[in-house]
């Protein structure tokens, strides 16, 4: 009967250090939040609460498609049943609603359509730039330039068995001392001769100290909108942050023109409008200035960057050609970027249209997903490559 | 019994994956990281899990103190009676444990076979309908197929001809032709798709039948929630409360069952309701044992007819038969829904909660889906039919699943269901979902 009893039940505690499935999943799960990430790229580098982030460094980006779909009732529009302390009315609030992201940006792109589920996930600013800048590349570099000013650095690449005495390697000493040793019978230490002995040895490297200048030229006239405005914003914003992760120092200047062009503050730059009409060749004339006076093409690598609404005075075409040409022989690239809602035909852009020249880019941002494709088109990769 | 002390994050893997020896899918990754999340910064605590096999498996935290121990093992102790005698759980296999380590083993066998991606995709097509099973303790055994009078899913378009040479009785083949496919409405979706689609291939066929097996095992524990939960409270309330225990202990548990058995404004805790619903039963019923007056047969106690209660009942029929007005009153429970972004109480008659409550547990809470037609427009076609009463379907939830529906059945899927009075039927056809009014 005793013995009976202790049978029913067993009690033990095993070792479960090696059960990792739920990290497994639940890494799968993470996985799966990036593809979805790198899937939504282009709606997300647009979204305003990164751009306006700055200086922060995670950022929270609502996710549609990860939910586990089912067949389920609509909850907002069924019947549930709760209970009170005990003096409940017909009427009386059990809950809030929730509230409808007021808070998301304008709203109006936010996808917070009723009945959308979002997933909403905190990403850092790194793991997006990650996820994007795997897309990008620089247009091909001439090595020149990268080169013309170098640093003298030492690195300890190499390992000799002949060397200073200083920069002995103990480890791999002892390790050859050992094996030498095997080899006569014993495994030991000791003796060590003088053939087991390894240094360290460094090599000199040159590194090509990087700069890189970003001319971040501005149609202010009146015919730029807030919504013009946004787009520059967002393209500068990636752009700077891009060749940041290639360069040692990326700097910015901000040339706003309409029928005259001036270098302003960011804060000028992208909040104060400007009626007029429009001369854009104003714009790069005031680039090749800068570039003379503070950025020589021999050490600086030159980013020239046009945006514009397209209406430019048909008689400055001519002129901006000629500028666009000049600038384009001290450039890395050179990149035309026209926010055009309606792809009407600009007089701008027809001029344009005619350039060939491998360092000459435009396009035309329609909406605001298109930062993403303008930027790609600017630093496509190209998988042919030169190497 | 068999009890098992592990840590924290096996216990919720557990409680994440339902079951120890689980496959692997990210959903249940997804599921484990917000329960361990709500763990870690304190919000939530799973105490236990409990498994109905033979022996009955209980993983306890190994963080629990000696008096949460008690009241745990007492508590599992119920849920393990509880599995043992109620119908319900009659059918459900007792050997799961090991058959879900086989199910997970097969289904990394395909990953490595076929690609983790496809399989993951198809599991991820399974899951999205897996609920929508029948779970019927008695359900007809189906005659086999193999006479040829059954009517049988056209494979192309020419079938008809095909079978022109084959048999000389035409008008008969036509006039079956004609039958209902299936005769009557197949609340079994997953088994009518496992029976009749032409895409599926063997290993998809065997992933989607371990997966209705799995289903089929959780299914009365879906339906016995508020019982289940209620039977293991009433239980641990009962085993404790005759223990010796020191006042510091005593305050312990009181803390714990209270923090347990703590009813909610915006919705139904089952162990309270539970509770609350056996605990009135023993009351009214020992109440009337001791009115009876000795003619007649011998009344049933109290006890005697919770027992009785926890044998035959599931929760519909636990609340319809036993949740009485007056406990409704007693317990301030009350319908409430959105009005103006506001969730509001909407009603107080006893009648209305208590149906209210029973709708909610009808089909475990899910909507009731069957299939009409196998062969729609003689085409082959999946036409699905929602059972309406009164709630409306997610309707953009519902258009994700379509989707994974026809990559089960590989042509076009219908679903009819009711919108604001009106009949509704959303179609996709592999490319895009499509509504019309019917």
């Amino acid at each position: 009967m005793e013995e009976n009893q202790k049978s029913r039940f067993v009690v033990t505690e095993e070792n479960w250090s090696l059960h990792r499935k739920g990290h497994q999943d639940q890494q799968r799960h993470l996985d799966k939040i990036k593809e979805v990430l790198q899937s939504n790229l282009p709606d997300l580098i647009s979204e305003e609460n990164i751009i306006l982030s700055n200086g922060k460094d995670v950022v929270k980006i609502p996710i549609r498609s990860l939910d586990e779909f089912k067949i389920r009732y609509n909850h907002e529009k069924s019947k549930h049943v709760g209970q009170g302390k005990g003096d409940s009315k017909v009427g009386d609030v059990v809950a809030q609603g929730e509230q409808k992201q007021a808070q998301q940006g304008n709203g109006k792109e936010a996808g917070d359509q009723p009945g959308q589920d979002i997933y909403e996930t905190e990403v850092s600013m790194e793991e997006l730039e990650e996820l994007f800048f795997k897309e990008l590349e620089l247009p091909d570099l001439e090595q020149k330039e990268q080169s013309v000013t170098t640093i003298e650095d030492i690195d300890f690449t190499d390992i000799r068995k002949k060397g200073l005495i200083g920069n002995i390697d103990k480890k791999r000493t002892l390790l050859s001392a050992i094996k030498r040793n095997a080899m006569k019978g014993k495994a030991e230490i000791a003796p060590i001769i003088e053939d087991d002995l390894r240094f360290k040895t460094w090599n000199p490297v040159e590194k090509p100290q990087s700069k890189a200048v970003v001319l971040a030229m501005m149609d202010t006239s009146g015919s730029m909108g807030k919504f013009e405005k946004y787009m520059a914003r967002s393209f500068f914003f990636w752009m700077t942050k891009f060749l940041r992760t290639k360069y040692e120092t990326v700097e910015i200047e901000f040339i706003a023109h309409h029928t005259e062009a001036k270098v302003v503050t960011e804060e000028n730059f992208f909040n104060k409008g400007e009626s007029g009409g429009t001369k854009c060749s104003s714009a790069y004339e005031k680039a090749l200035q800068v570039i003379k006076e503070s950025y020589p093409p021999a050490s600086y690598n030159i980013y020239p960057v046009h945006f514009s609404d397209g209406e430019n005075m048909t008689s400055d075409n001519r002129k901006c050609l000629e500028y666009v040409d000049e600038l384009l022989s001290i450039s890395n690239m050179f990149g035309y970027a026209e926010v055009n809602e309606h792809r009407r035909m600009s007089t701008l852009m027809s001029a344009y249209k005619s350039i060939e020249h491998p360092k000459f880019n435009y396009y035309i941002l329609q909406k605001n997903r298109d930062v993403y494709f303008a930027l790609k088109k600017f630093f496509e990769k190209r998988t042919e490559g030169l190497r | 019994m068999r009890y098992e002390v592990c840590p924290a994050d096996i216990l919720y893997t557990f409680g994440a994956y339902g079951m120890p020896t689980r496959y692997t899918h990210w959903s249940f990754g997804k599921q484990f990281h917000k329960m361990k999340l709500q763990y870690d910064i304190g919000l939530s605590k799973i105490y236990e899990l409990v498994i109905n096999s033979n022996p009955c498996y209980a993983f306890l935290l190994n963080t629990n103190s000696l008096i949460q121990n008690k009241l745990i093992i007492a508590h599992v102790l119920a849920h393990c009676d509880f599995f043992k005698n109620n119908i319900y759980f009659s059918k459900t296999r007792k050997d799961m444990v090991e058959s879900m380590a086989a199910t997970a083993e097969r289904i990394a066998e395909y990953e490595i076979r076929y690609g983790k991606q496809r399989v993951e995709t198809f599991l991820d097509a399974v899951l999205a309908i897996q609920e929508h099973i029948d779970p019927s303790i008695v359900r007809d055994i189906k005659p086999s197929s193999s006479s040829f009078d059954e009517p049988i899913a056209r494979r192309t378009a020419y079938d008809d001809l095909w079978n022109l040479d084959q048999h000389p009785v035409l008008g008969q083949q036509a006039i079956e032709m004609n039958k209902k496919f299936p005769e009557q409405p197949e609340k079994d979706v997953l088994l009518f798709i496992l029976e009749n689609s032409r895409i599926l291939t063997d290993w998809q066929a065997d992933i989607l039948t371990m997966l209705r097996e799995e289903m089929l095992y959780f299914w009365p524990q879906l339906e016995t929630k508020i019982m289940n939960e209620g039977w293991a409270s009433y239980w641990h309330q009962q085993i404790l409360r005759e223990m010796d225990l020191t006042p510091s202990e005593t305050i312990e548990f009181a803390k714990l069952n209270a923090n347990v058995l703590q009813p909610s404004k915006t919705s139904i805790n089952p162990y309270y309701l539970g509770v609350k619903i056996f605990e009135d039963i023993e009351k009214r019923y020992d109440l009337l044992a001791q009115g009876a007056d000795g003619k007649g047969e011998r009344p049933m106690t109290g006890r005697e007819k919770i027992f009785e209660a926890r044998e035959i009942e599931n929760d519909t029929s636990f609340i319809r038969n036993y949740l009485t007005d007056d406990l409704i009153k007693q317990e301030d429970m009350y319908v409430f829904q959105k009005q103006e972004n506001m969730y509001k109480v909407s009603d107080l008659q006893a009648e209305n909660v208590r149906n209210q409550l029973i709708g909610m547990r009808v089909n475990g809470g899910f909507p009731y889906i069957v299939v009409e037609d196998g062969d729609y427009m003689k085409n082959g076609e999946l036409y699905l039919v929602h059972r309406y009463e009164e709630t409306e379907l997610d309707l953009p939830y519902l258009e994700h699943v379509l989707p994974h529906i026809h990559r089960l059945w590989g042509r076009i899927v219908h679903m009819e269901t009711v919108l604001e009075n009106k009949s509704l039927i959303f179609s996709y056809d592999g490319h895009k979902v499509f509504r019309r009014s019917k």
